[in-house]
């Protein structure tokens, strides 16, 4: 079972110090959340010589096959293709956006971040006569909501948040969110949910019918109660470890995304559910920086990657549903993977997006559930 | 006094600035660069805004310090005092009569004692903790103990006593260490001349030991209290992120809630809190 969701959502548990951060970013950014400066599209040449471009990519780490650079080189002849690792989106964002040219050609980023990112007219709009490959994508990948048509982002995984469970040690199959939040007798205190604050906040808002995006104080204020309720019945909040707690049986349910519920361990019958209630579609992206001096390496590099044999390496390898039909054609699902949710379920759930300002109402919830 | 006197003296105290310069720069550059800068930036992205992507944006506001007033924050400093104050306590209760025996051992034993109140740093510290998660949960080893015993299942892990454990585990070293050079350079004549003196062991303890080594004690309770404060790997690993520490705020500020102005006002009232500290230590100490 892959670990990679762990170096992608939350940094290291032993993670730089604070202070360390605040030296290595000493550029701010002004925001602009309500406006929404896109950039032009700029002029490429579709003939462009690649051997005088070099790629920069940054990427989390374990996420692209290592022998990608080698690759890339062989086969878009281009000078040279540097990889540049990052833990967590934000990590990505302080290096993008720390001002001037971050030196970054493609950043692998999620949704809610290539949008914000696009707001601030950092992003190269794609030219999809460059990227023929694009063709490859399930038709659903166009329909994302933070960026329907793929004009700046384009999807290199995705995947939602279910419950994932023990089927042999719960009494009843889990149906509803409400199961993880007001947990029957038989799973009291053995029920884990996570702790990355949209996250920790998804049940209880899905539960009450409420979009996972809302900035509305009312709604944020109803879900803080029903999960301040479900506290006491929790085993923990988890958001790196809780496939060990199933597998040790310290947990019989956890809130999980789908690529980390370890349902392909045949010993132990854990199953994955999503909700009634509905749950979220988080996609990772590929975004070309309008900084970038090879852009037109940039939309090679991109091509390249959406190729079936390329892009059918992150399912095979780190068990995440890739956006690509042709990719998702060649790869031969183990018995019980969540390889195989279509399409069409996942874009039922709801895009996590950037709320700007409003995304500090979020952190407050997660601290104040925490404290109390 | 003749000029040909004083010609030497002001090369030699020439010489000595010299030289304390050459020593005392790297240790200075350490510091200014390390300590003061960093202190300065955080010190300056309090009074600003929060940047859309983490970083600040240049306008003027107190809103961060008034945040720090919230009831909610005020807890959570509060919470981390206790615990790291309970962590103190017990870690120095432990502490003494261990660094008291080792102080009294035979001098190889000494040696051997020593390195085996080191010999947990050798191994990573979050391997340490899952260690103590395999311990202390619902399946884990202890209860698995009691369990044939007909006890339990209690719940060890996931609450403010794991936290607790954690940090108790991890720094009774820093405790051990400082008390054991506190209580090895005592001279021993001292003790035997208060029992000639018709004192009990206890009198002796209570009267010369513990006194003479309340500088020790201070050492180590700061040394304990300092990194148990700020902690933040523990409360998430053995707590369950079920109770915050300040740490955890600070931590949650600027890496996933990307506000560094408010992460930075946060860890301006750590370091406040740290300095009351020490200065009421260095006080103690002079007093002792």
């Amino acid at each position: 079972m892959s670990r990679f969701r762990f170096t992608r959502r939350l940094p290291a548990v032993v993670a730089v110090a604070g202070l360390a951060l605040a030296v290595a970013a000493c550029g701010g950014e002004s925001s602009s959340a309500g406006s929404a400066p896109k950039a032009e599209a700029d002029q490429l040449n579709p003939n462009a010589d690649l051997t005088k471009q070099s790629i920069s990519v940054t990427v989390w780490d374990g996420y692209t096959p290592k022998e990608l650079p080698e690759k890339v080189k062989a086969k878009l002849k281009v000078q040279d293709l540097k990889i540049a690792l990052h833990a967590t989106n934000e990590e990505a964002m302080t290096k993008l956006t720390a001002g001037g040219d971050s030196g970054i050609d493609v950043a692998f980023v999620s949704g809610q971040y290539a949008q914000a990112l696009n707001e601030q007219g950092l992003l190269e709009p794609i030219h999809p006569e460059l990227i023929p490959n694009l063709s490859n994508l399930y038709p659903e990948a166009t329909q994302l909501s933070y960026d329907k048509g793929n004009k700046y982002s384009v999807p290199y995984t995705w995947g939602t948040t279910g419950i994932c469970y023990r089927s042999d040690l719960v009494k009843a199959e889990p149906k509803s969110w409400n199961d993880i939040l007001n947990p029957p007798s038989w799973a009291d205190k053995k029920v884990t949910m996570m702790t990355t604050e949209r996250w920790l906040a998804l049940p209880a808002l899905k539960a009450l019918g409420y979009s996972v995006n809302t900035d509305k104080d009312d709604e944020i204020a109803k879900a803080k109660e029903l999960l301040l309720k479900a506290k006491p019945h929790l085993l923990g909040y988890d958001d790196t470890t809780f496939g060990d707690k199933l597998t040790s049986g310290e947990a019989i349910m956890v809130e999980a995304w789908d690529g980390w519920c370890p349902t392909t361990n045949d010993k132990q019958n854990i199953k994955f559910v999503v909700p009634k209630e509905g749950s979220d579609l988080w996609v990772d992206t590929m975004v070309i920086m309008k900084s970038s001096k090879n852009k037109e390496a940039a939309h090679a590099f991109i091509n390249y990657i959406l190729d079936p044999e390329i892009h059918s390496w992150a399912a095979e390898n780190i068990n995440y549903k890739v956006p690509n039909k042709a990719a998702m054609e060649r790869v031969n699902p183990p018995k019980g993977s969540l390889l195989g949710i279509k399409p069409a379920e996942l874009l039922n759930g709801e895009s996590i997006i950037d709320l700007g300002q409003a995304s500090t109402k979020y952190t407050r919830l997660s601290t104040e559930v925490a404290a109390q | 006094m003749s000029p040909a006197r004083t010609r030497p003296a002001t090369a030699l105290r020439v010489r000595r600035r010299l030289g304390a310069f050459v020593f005392l720069t790297p240790g200075l550059a350490y510091l200014v660069v390390l300590l003061l800068v960093p202190l300065a930036l955080v010190l300056s992205y309090v009074f600003f805004q929060r940047g859309r992507f983490g970083g600040v944006v240049y306008e003027y506001t107190t809103e961060n310090f008034s945040r720090l007033m919230d009831p909610l924050y005020l807890r959570v400093l509060g919470e981390s005092l206790q615990i790291a104050a309970l962590t103190t306590v017990i870690a120095l209760a432990l502490g003494y009569p261990t660094a008291y025996l080792i102080a009294r051992l035979p001098r190889k034993w000494k040696t051997v004692a020593l390195v085996a109140i080191v010999l947990p740093f050798w191994t990573n510290f979050i391997i340490r903790m899952y260690a103590w998660i395999i311990l202390l949960n619902g399946p884990g080893l202890i209860n698995s103990a009691l369990k044939s015993l007909g006890l339990g299942p209690f719940d060890l892990l996931y609450n403010q006593g794991a936290i607790v454990t954690g940090l108790v585990y991890s720094y009774l070293p820093l405790m051990v260490l400082p008390l054991y050079a506190a209580i090895e350079k005592l001279d021993p004549q001292l003790r035997e001349a208060s029992a000639n003196l018709g004192a009990s062991g206890f009198t002796t303890f209570r009267k010369v030991t513990l006194p003479l080594t309340v500088p020790g004690v201070l050492t180590g309770c700061l040394f304990v209290f300092v990194p148990s404060f700020g902690n933040f790997v523990i409360p998430e690993m053995l707590g369950g992120g079920k109770s915050v520490m300040v740490g955890n705020l600070i931590r949650t500020e600027f890496l996933k809630a990307r506000d560094w102005p408010f992460g930075s006002a946060l860890a301006l009232a750590l370091v406040a809190v740290l300095v009351v500290l020490l200065l009421a230590q260095a006080w103690a100490a002079r007093r002792a």
